[in-house]
């Protein structure tokens, strides 16, 4: 069994305006990863690469042990995809949607689809045309869900959901993940989702991966110190710090790689360690962005 | 048997600490209280993880942690359970008494109950449980 479900490296895509980098990008097996950029980083385009939608110009992709895009056709039996845009017939229902999956893949889990139902709080009995938009993305991961495929690939599944509909879906996600053998990938603009339910987290900004790491040992490594510096004290020069900023005698760094050593080294110097602070995901990814998008521009 | 409940334990995003740390001092709490009992089977990783809607790894590193300090024991292809009584946990009953003894002279003195009056109603209740443990079948 391969332990990887996707796996991408040196992935490439060029077009006209957005160009798509070097992308690596490891998903094991039995884990969920939060795919996270701002709009326009590439974050659809990458998914749609991955489901064969779009070919990439260079570079190998394998989704559940299939070559992508060539076994595209034997992968896509394993794989529930959903996004925003997706087609469903506006003038037939979800029962109807319910019955036409169903009739496709074998692996259709009609007890199941019956207690989302249930639980998503919709109706089966309802046009599409008159649904709302959380209702919509609901019934678009029912149909997902109760084909139980092998891997579950979501472009952002939360984006405009109410909080109630946020947390049965992020629900529906983990309950997915109580059977190892399955994985997801979603991609997200809210942070707070990632951090709440992600093992693997990648970020990606204009066409490139910036970071991709397991979670916790990600956020361990990210720390925000507070430091008092007299004036006539010089800070050591520090490896791993990616911004600081001083103002009067409070100076704040963030570190990627944060270490006792460097809170240590400050103090030696002269200065007083106010605090050192954990950061979220949120301010960890504006943090990184501003860092790179400044080394660009240098 | 004690029927353990994922619902015991919640996880708050505005809280500073790592989540990790929130689920390893919940499940601390529940055992130093004897709502979680010795033996007790705790929820698999994966199950607690979708009950409170956070990653496996995530889990996984707070039970990691609860292994370490003896709190609970893992074993392999059979699930965790709270470990029996051991210095650990005994170490996390006498913390959690320290607290609440602390907790009821401070309500005594409010009260206005001087100490043997106090003492009086710890040995009341004392009786009470030992009077209800008596009666379970």
């Amino acid at each position: 069994m391969n332990d990887l479900a996707v796996r991408f490296s040196g992935v490439h895509k060029q077009y006209r305006h957005f160009h798509l980098a070097d992308i690596d990008l490891e998903l094991p097996t039995g884990s969920i990863m939060g795919f996270i950029g701002a709009n326009g980083a590439g974050k659809s385009t990458t998914l749609r690469i991955l489901m064969g939608l779009v070919h990439q110009d260079r570079g190998a992709v394998e989704v559940l042990g299939q070559s992508m895009p060539s076994q595209q056709a034997q992968a896509k039996a394993d794989i529930g995809f959903v996004a925003e845009d997706m087609r469903l017939y506006k003038w037939a229902t979800l029962a109807w949607h319910m019955d036409f999956i169903a009739s496709i893949y074998p692996g259709w889990d009609a007890a199941y689809a019956a207690e989302l139902v249930r639980r998503f709080d919709i109706r089966p009995e309802q046009k599409m045309r008159g649904m709302s938009h959380g209702q919509r993305v609901k019934a678009g991961l029912l149909l997902a869900l109760a084909r139980r495929p092998r891997l579950l690939v979501l472009d952002e599944p939360t984006t405009g959901l109410d909080p109630v509909a946020r947390h049965e879906v992020l629900g529906a996600l983990m309950e997915v993940l109580t059977d190892e053998s399955r994985t997801v990938l979603f991609s997200s603009q809210n942070t707070l989702d990632v951090e709440q339910i992600s093992d693997q987290i990648t970020f990606i900004d204009r066409g490139r991966i910036i970071d991709s790491a397991d979670k916790e040992s990600y956020l361990e490594r990210w720390r925000r110190v507070r430091l008092d510096v007299p004036p006539d004290v010089i800070l050591p020069a520090l490896d791993d710090v990616v911004a600081r900023s001083t103002t009067g005698r409070l100076t704040v760094l963030t570190s990627n790689r944060f270490t006792a050593a460097m809170a240590e080294a400050c103090a030696a110097a002269g200065a007083t360690v106010n605090s050192i602070e954990t950061m979220t995901l949120e301010e960890i990814f504006l943090a990184n962005v501003q860092q790179r998008r400044e080394k660009e521009a240098a | 048997m004690t029927e353990i409940r994922t619902r015991d334990l919640v996880i708050s995003q505005t809280d500073s600490r790592p989540m990790y740390l929130q689920i390893v001092e919940q499940i601390e709490q529940r055992v130093a209280v004897g709502d979680w009992p010795a033996g007790a089977e705790i929820p698999s990783i994966r199950q607690l993880a979708a009950d409170l809607r956070v990653s496996v790894i995530t889990v996984k590193r707070a039970y990691y942690e609860l292994e370490r300090s003896g709190v609970i024991a893992t074993q392999q292809g059979k699930g965790s359970t709270v470990a029996p009584a051991t210095r650990a946990s005994a170490d996390l009953h006498h913390g959690e008494l320290a607290r609440q003894i602390e907790h009821v002279a401070r309500l005594g003195a409010l009260s206005n109950l001087s100490a043997d009056e106090l003492a009086a109603r710890v040995r009341t209740a004392l009786a009470e449980l030992q009077r209800k443990n008596r009666e379970k079948p």
